[in-house]
């Protein structure tokens, strides 16, 4: 018999203990899950607000009806020897219909609305020189207000940098608790078995194979449990309506291409640890022991 | 193998037994004796380590015991097989496995025939597969001696080895203890049964000790 096959023997495999290190090596899983999760969703949001917004922008041009055209071709003049400004569009009113359908519904009769106008601004990677640009519109084509969006870009990037920071605080606490948890359930494993110990010292056995044996035995639970644990909050994530439907933000919570390979490190990671807490805890209480 | 020298021993409630002074050569037979709670049983556990002696020296196998290591005294260990009163088995091993135990968890090799046969000699052939829970008092005794032998020990101490055995079952096993000692292994008995020690007698040269007045004595011929 190999030293696996015996320390799987010695240590009895039933026990409250033994719940005790399953149930919370799934539970902590499950939270470390989604604390993931969290992280990573809340990662990839502020890399896309910051990414998509930065190199748009619009300018918009409230004029009365009759000078509308003839500002709107000012303003396009103004831009286009801006340098850093690859391209400005003028929104067809169909379109700016549809952004504001969004907000007001489809039956607003906007025809009746003094809609401003929206010009829409693609700039290059390096960007225009935005406090001239505002000068220069100032000066030309005082209705037109340049918006870089950046107003609602850093609040919305700074969010989701914070929610990242809480999601990784969450995934250190629940690694604590989990240790913390697996040490003591280790602890009681060990004292509801002080018989076994007490023998196996009787008949020789060296601390390091009776520690072995515990820790062993405790990993393997952790290992079982922290899979389960895993394996349900996954498939509880796949099972989540996908982005686009009604709240986009909440919807996209979930792993993307390669990260799905992320949560699969939480088991071996749990099983680490419990060998850690345990194999401390079983020399502690082997001193104890004759 | 075993040496005390001037030894007392003190659970808290004044000494048990002391100026014990004593050797258990290579080879040699004894038996010790007394009323119970004479200290019997604490003689034993000092001469395996599981006790310390409160005052002297206990030598086991060349080592002070007192200035052993966990793993030193383990090693001793794996030479001094027990008979322990209350048996001390694994409840959740069978006891094929709880007799092979002394020589798995110490990682020596274990040969399942070993096992059998030693079974059979003891007569448990038939309840290898048994839990020690389910086992009558007088086969847990017997299953005992087997995992004490199983490791082949320079030292062999039994404690009330036949308590629960039927005279025929006492004879049988002390015919075992007398072929083990006759292959060399120092046999150390503590019972109270003064017709064991002379069935024994009848056969072995044995040394009788005996704990009274708080002092171990050499027994005279009386026996
Ligand atoms: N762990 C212990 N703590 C305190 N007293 C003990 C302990 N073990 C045994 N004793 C006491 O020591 C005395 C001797 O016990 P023991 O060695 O078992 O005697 P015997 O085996 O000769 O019957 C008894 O009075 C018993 O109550
Ligand atoms: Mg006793």
């Amino acid at each position: 018999m190999s030293a696996r096959a015996i320390s799987g023997l010695v240590v009895p495999g039933r026990g409250q203990s033994v719940w005790l290190i399953t149930l919370s090596a799934a539970a902590m899983a499950f939270l470390a899950v989604f604390a993931l999760a969290l992280s990573v969703t809340s990662a990839r949001l502020a890399a896309n607000w910051s990414e998509a917004l930065s190199q748009t922008a619009t300018v918009r041009l409230s004029a009365p009806p009759e000078e509308m055209d003839s500002q709107t071709a000012l303003v396009l003049d103004v831009l286009r020897t801006t340098p850093g400004i690859a391209e400005a569009r003028v929104m067809v009113p169909e379109e700016q219909a549809a952004l504001l359908e969004a907000w007001l519904g489809p039956d607003l009769p906007l025809d009746a609305l003094p809609l401003p106008r929206l010009i829409e601004l693609t700039e290059t990677s390096e960007g225009p020189d935005r406090q001239g640009l505002r000068l220069r519109l100032a000066a030309e084509a005082p209705a037109a207000v340049y918006d870089d969006h950046s107003r609602w870009r850093r609040p919305l990037v700074q969010a989701a940098t914070r929610l990242q920071s809480f999601a990784l605080v969450s995934l250190v606490l629940i690694g604590a608790v989990t240790a913390a948890m697996i040490a003591l359930a280790a602890s009681a494993a060990l004292s509801s078995n002080g018989q076994v110990i007490r023998v196996l010292r009787l008949v020789g056995a060296r601390d390091r194979f009776i520690a072995l044996a515990f820790v062993r035995s405790i990993s393997r639970r952790a290992l079982i449990g922290a899979s389960a644990g895993t394996a349900v909050a996954m498939l509880a994530l796949l099972a989540l309506p996908q982005a686009g439907s009604a709240v986009p933000v909440l919807a996209g919570l979930g792993f993307q291409g390669w990260t799905w390979a992320l949560p699969l490190a939480i088991p071996p990671l749990t099983a680490l640890l419990a060998w850690s807490a345990s194999l401390a805890t079983a020399f502690r209480v082997l001193k104890g022991v004759t | 193998m075993i040496v005390f020298e001037d030894v007392a021993h003190d659970y808290g409630g004044g000494p048990l037994f002391r100026d014990v002074s004593v050797r258990l050569d290579k080879g040699s037979f004894h038996f010790l004796t007394g009323p119970s709670g004479a200290g019997k049983s604490t003689f034993l556990k000092l001469c395996y380590g599981e006790l310390l002696p409160s005052s002297g020296k206990v030598t086991l196998m060349n080592r002070a015991l007192q200035s052993m290591t966990r793993d030193q005294l383990a090693e001793t260990r794996e030479r001094i097989g027990v008979v322990h009163q209350d048996c001390q088995f694994l409840d959740h091993l069978t006891v094929e496995q709880n007799v092979g135990l002394p020589l798995t968890a110490t990682g020596r090799p274990l040969r399942a025939s070993d096992v059998s046969d030693l079974l059979t000699w003891v007569g448990l052939g038939t309840r290898a597969e048994a839990l020690p829970p389910t086992l009558s008092g007088g086969e847990r005794q017997r299953a005992a001696l087997a995992r004490a032998i199983i490791g082949a020990p320079n030292v062999l101490l039994a404690d009330e080895p036949t308590g629960n055995l039927d005279w025929e079952m006492s004879q049988r096993l002390m015919m075992l203890l007398i072929e083990l000692n006759r292959m060399g292994t120092a046999v150390l008995i503590a019972t109270h049964d003064l017709n064991l020690i002379r069935f024994a007698k009848a056969q072995v040269q044995a040394r009788v000790m005996r704990i009274s007045g708080r002092r171990l004595q050499l027994a005279g011929s009386e026996l």
